[in-house]
């Protein structure tokens, strides 16, 4: 055995007692290396949630034992179109541990045999008809274990009439393609919906008027977040008191218990849903899956609780992907340089249920920030959105709403005009970047940019990866055939959502609650609405109530992931929770430091009006001897003081932030690869990251978003994508065939930022959750292209992609 | 979580109790070792024998040694015993080449050569290593031990020349004087299965190429030794030209298929690219092989 260190716990002076620090000093601004290590407030520390991690001690959903518990296991289609001519269940239910097997046909008789999705499509819980994709659920079996679970589904005899599938979504609107959602009534062809933002007119007009346009088509390839937990719960159904617990893998359990409410037609207040450690969500645990609903089922019909969790081929075969966004872009401008306009049309293939999740409006996302970070004088999208016999989704693996197929676009239609132009691609971009003085910018397309210094961070980009030495550098080597590639992305992204007068998702607005009690001794407990799923949640937030209160981050609890201890809200995705949450947590701390006030006026028998406020105490003005500090006042608020008339006593507060407008993260990334002439293998050599996520909180959590989204961004762009065969068949159902990067694909990230505030937003925080992701696959894309010379290949660029594409110049995306 | 479906184990306390098993059990039994093929394989429901032999305490035939003019590796030597070998690093760094690039450490841990062998994977690793060394299988039944020259071992895809009721116990590859080798593997990332690969065996005598071997990973089953290269390498001195005829026919000599690795075109490429590629390391080792010696 060996020994574990107790967190060293420095001699700080206790919190409640009067201070020891010296009159005029204040906690947390002390010099030396403590404060830095430990902040009152902004500031490098260490994560709070990290020890039970790194112990092996985080509780996760497949941890959840519950007694009596009872597992279930999934059948699934193997077909990616076929009709279900029958279901014989009767040798699974012969199994001498089954205890239910329920079909499409049972849940027919509860109603339940479809529920809405999020774009307010309709889903199969289980095929009553047909199988529309291949994974698709079919039947559900619950078992005294997991294993007899598994073996029972085998003994389901299922009969199936195969039909032709959609596979291809360019053919997904031929006459003849069959039809998929034939159980939506007058359905007769696979579309979904058709959508545009922009001027049009204006847009063709500059197009008409310029020198020089480039048309470019891609695809941005289905990909999968693959987050290393799949998803799954435990349902509980108390047959006594008639309430359901839901443990559950879910970045929103808000959302989610409301919608079991109105689909199951429980009383909300009879739900209770929790989400313990969650393994990664990237947009993957948004959405409610066929699995839950049948383990809540499961459990209703035992009267036991029922555990179902998914493994590695059924995550990445029927859950959330993302992408799939076949574009076709189009760039305008002038012979010197000037981008003019971007046009853009889109084919988004949505699978075989419309269940992508985003604000009801944008049924295409947020992908209408694809003007980039540009000043560009029009545009114009159309987007298509088509059924195919795939899995449902659309929007997740950290795309912020689709701003990552933006991103994608515009900057490969950026160099692609500058190979057309001949042009530099860097100057290209410090040429058209929106400049300073122009923010708050209204782009063409219906998006108030909050703020950023574009150039300055290009620039700091640029001057860190030593550009020009690398051009230098890349025309030596070309010289003697290597292979040497740079490539650039500036990226802006749009998160944070959103407005309730724009945005909800099925009618319900996305604001957020945040909750916060100073106990009597001046801890404190802060409780969320949004989910960690590894963001740091447990730190970020304790820090941001710290530099409001000058409560140390360690003495305030940060309790998320259970609808019956937070307040409503609509959950952690699109980079939200520190724009909407981390809002949320600084205004209902101001509110307690307002409420503190008075009571410290009464204290220190003063008017509130004569005190000010340094972090962590309120002290009289020009009389800094008379001080309490926060952790007083709350002792005091408990105790006998004779309160002011109005104050109720406690020192607590609650809020729902509305935020008035989305942020605008943004960031410049540079890419260096090699690429072997003789085998088309791809070394990412270099990657620097500038990023401008507002004020910074924690720079170490946010380097560690940083690195991880940029590993996702090498990922996508070189190695992930979900493949099918003509047959619809899954080619990528396992790690042996998506891949994901690890530590010997990536570099050594070299990160750096730039500060502008989101003036709308309390602290200023901008959010940084998907930046990396967003912006990274277009740099490492350009960096190849700029490597072999090609304008464009598609994703992902393998080692036989590559080379075929620096031998027939250029390659198309496998289906 | 993938579970495979119920079977029956027992643990071996002896190579002739493991035979035994394997007799009497026929086709339902199978032998685990590292089970890392294996496993996934029952766990995924695409293998479901009823019995597994496991030979894990059977530390008998864990070993590396020279036997005379042979190297001689018992069948439950790890990948990473392999890896870790100055013995097999001096004669034949091909295996270092290849074991860096085999799956990860986890893997390279538990997994072992008799395993890797036996899967019969064309894509493995191992396989075209003993093909280009001329290695020879020790195969042991009831019956006794019989040799299996590397060329007969596969009998196709995921096939041996093992039998029912009999296990493979050890491998053999000759020591040679001026001996050189080396591997060459693409793959999509780190740990991946090869998307193609080439081992290259040979020794230099007087300046002349000599013993040659080449084996392929990945392109087709019937490539983890290749005559025509060999008999084209044998007796010449190694130049750019050779390596260049050589990577030809090894781009001849085998059947790759179009999967989500590459394209047949590619794959064939690579045999040819990465045959040059292995052969100029097999003769710079072997040029300093022979100073070494001399």
């Amino acid at each position: 055995m060996t020994t574990v260190d107790e967190p060293s716990a420095p001699p700080e002076e206790q919190p409640g007692a009067p201070s020891a620090a010296p009159p005029g000093e204040q906690p947390g601004e002390r010099t030396g290396e403590r404060s830095d290590e430990r902040p009152i407030g902004f500031g490098r520390m260490k994560r709070k949630e990290d020890p039970r991690f790194v112990r092996g001690k985080g509780r996760y959903v497949d941890d959840v034992k519950l007694p009596g518990m009872l597992h279930g296991a999934v059948l699934r289609s193997p077909f990616a179109h076929a009709r279900i001519v029958s279901v014989d269940t009767s040798a699974a239910e012969a199994h001498p541990k089954v205890k239910a097997v329920i079909t499409g046909e049972t849940l027919a008789g509860l109603g339940l045999a479809w529920m809405p999705t999020l774009s307010m499509d309709t889903q199969a819980v289980l095929a009553t008809d047909k199988a529309r994709f291949q994974g698709q659920e079919v039947a559900f079996v619950v078992a005294e274990d997991h294993y007899a679970a598994r073996d029972a589904i085998e003994l389901i005899d299922v009969e199936y009439e195969p039909l032709d599938p959609v596979v291809d979504a360019r053919h997904a609107l031929d006459p003849d393609a069959p039809v998929i959602r034939d159980d939506l009534e007058g359905r007769t062809d696979n579309h979904i919906f058709e959508w545009e933002a922009g001027d049009k007119a204006a847009t063709d007009e500059v197009f008409a008027r310029a020198d020089v346009v480039v048309e470019q088509t891609m695809l941005y390839p289905r990909v999968h977040p693959a987050p290393l937990e799949t998803c799954g719960c435990v349902a509980s159904m108390d047959p006594v008191d008639g309430k359901l617990t839901l443990y559950a893998t879910t970045q929103a359990p808000h959302a989610h218990r409301t919608l079991y409410a109105l689909v199951a037609g429980l009383p909300e207040h009879k739900i209770r849903v929790v989400a313990p450690d969650i393994g990664g969500g990237f947009g993957n645990k948004v959405g409610i899956y066929p699995g839950y609903v049948c383990a809540i089922v499961g459990s209703i019909v035992t009267g036991r609780p029922v555990k179902w969790m998914e493994d590695r081929s059924e995550n990445l075969m029927s859950t959330s992907f993302a992408r799939d966004y076949h574009m076709t872009g189009e760039i305008a401008a002038t012979r010197d340089g000037r981008i003019l306009g971007v046009r853009v049309k889109v084919l988004a293939d949505h699978g075989a249920f419309n269940s992508t999740a985003q604000p009801t409006k944008y049924p295409a996302g947020f992908f209408h920030i694809f003007t980039g970070s540009y000043d560009i004088e029009a545009a114009h999208c159309e987007v298509t959105g088509v059924y195919t016999n795939k899995a449902p989704g659309g929007v997740a693996y950290a795309c912020s709403f689709r701003v990552t197929e933006a991103v994608y676009l515009i900057e490969r239609m950026v160099d692609c005009l500058a190979a057309e132009l001949g042009a530099d691609p860097a100057e290209l971009r410090m040429r058209n970047l929106l400049r300073p003085e122009q923010f708050p910018y209204e782009n063409k397309t219906g998006w108030t940019y909050d703020s950023g210094d574009y150039p300055a961070c290009l620039r700091k980009a640029l001057d860190l990866a030593g550009y020009e030495e690398l051009r230098k550098e890349q025309s030596e080597k070309r010289a003697r055939g290597q292979l040497m590639g740079i490539g650039l992305s500036f990226f802006t992204e749009t998160v944070g959502a959103g407005p309730r007068k724009h945005m909800d998702i099925l009618g319900l607005g996305m604001a957020d609650g945040c909750e916060l009690r100073v106990h009597p001794t001046g801890k404190a407990v802060v409780r969320l609405s949004v989910q960690t799923q590894g963001q740091g949640h447990e730190t970020t937030f304790a820090q941001i109530v710290a530099e409001e209160l000058g409560i140390p981050p360690e003495d305030i609890d940060v309790v998320h992931g259970d609808t019956d201890q937070t307040p409503f809200g609509l959950g952690t995705y699109g980079s939200r929770s520190t724009p909407v949450s981390g809002a949320a947590a600084a205004v209902v701390a101001r509110k307690v430091r307002d409420k503190a006030r008075i009571i410290a006026g009464a204290m220190l028998e003063v008017s509130p009006d004569d005190l000010e406020w340094t972090k962590g105490r309120w002290s009289v003005k020009g009389d800094p001897a008379m001080t309490t500090t926060i952790q007083e006042i709350a002792l005091a608020a408990h105790g006998a003081l004779e309160l002011p008339e109005g104050v109720e006593g406690h020192l607590e507060a609650t809020t729902v932030y509305n935020p008035p407008n989305l942020t605008y993260p943004f960031g410049a990334y540079v890419c260096v690869v090699d690429v072997d002439p003789g085998t088309g293998v791809v070394k990412v050599r270099r990657f620097v990251a500038v990023d401008d996520c507002g004020t910074r909180i924690n720079p170490m959590i946010i380097e560690g978003q940083v690195h991880g989204g940029l590993a996702d961004g090498v990922g996508m762009a070189l190695m992930e994508i979900i493949g099918f065969d003509e047959d619809g068949n899954c080619l990528s159902g396992s790690f042996m065939d998506y891949l994901l990067p690890t530590a010997l694909e990536v570099p050594a990230w070299e990160l750096d930022h730039t500060v502008t505030p989101s003036p709308h937003h309390p602290i200023g925080a901008k959010g940084i959750g998907e930046s990396a992701t967003v912006g990274s696959p277009p740099a490492v894309v350009n960096a190849v292209l700029d490597a072999i010379g090609v304008r464009h290949a598609d994703m992902p660029l393998t080692p036989g992609r590559v080379w075929q594409a620096l031998n027939q110049g250029g390659v198309e995306a496998p289906q | 979580m993938q579970v495979p479906a119920s079977f029956d184990y027992q643990r071996a306390q002896s190579v002739d109790e493991a035979l035994e098993l394997l007799r009497r059990h026929g086709e339902e039994a199978r032998v685990v070792a590292g089970g890392h093929s294996l496993l996934p394989m029952m766990k995924l429901r695409l293998a479901g024998p009823e019995l597994l032999v496991d030979i894990n305490e059977l530390h008998e035939l864990d070993y590396i040694e020279v036997v005379g003019d042979e190297l001689r590796v018992g069948a439950l030597t790890r990948h990473r015993a392999l890896l870790e070998s100055e013995l097999v690093g001096r004669h034949f760094p091909i295996v270092h080449d290849a074991e860096k690039v085999i799956a990860d450490p986890p893997v390279r841990n538990r997994g072992t050569i008799g395993g890797s062998l036996c899967q019969a994977d064309p894509s493995e690793d191992l396989s075209a290593v003993c093909g280009a060394l001329h290695a020879r299988t020790v195969i042991r039944g009831a019956a006794g031990e019989r040799i299996v020259p590397m060329a007969d071992f596969h009998r196709g895809p995921y096939e041996t020349a093992v039998g029912v009721g009999e296990m493979l116990v050890e491998v053999r590859i000759p020591v040679r004087p001026g001996a050189g080798s080396a591997y060459e593997k693409v793959e999509r990332k780190a740990g991946d299965w090869a998307v193609a690969a080439a081992g290259v065996a040979l020794t230099l005598r007087e300046g002349r190429i000599a013993d040659a071997g080449v084996g392929l990973a990945a392109v087709g089953a019937g490539a983890l030794e290749l005559p025509a290269v060999q008999d084209l390498l044998d007796g010449r001195e190694p130049s750019e030209a050779l390596y260049e005829e050589a990577g030809r026919l090894a781009s001849e000599h085998c059947s790759p298929v179009t999967d989500s690795r590459g394209s047949a075109e590619y794959k064939r490429h690579l045999a040819g690219e990465l045959t040059r590629r292995a052969l100029r390391r097999a003769v710079a080792r072997a040029g300093a092989a022979v100073e070494r010696e001399a």
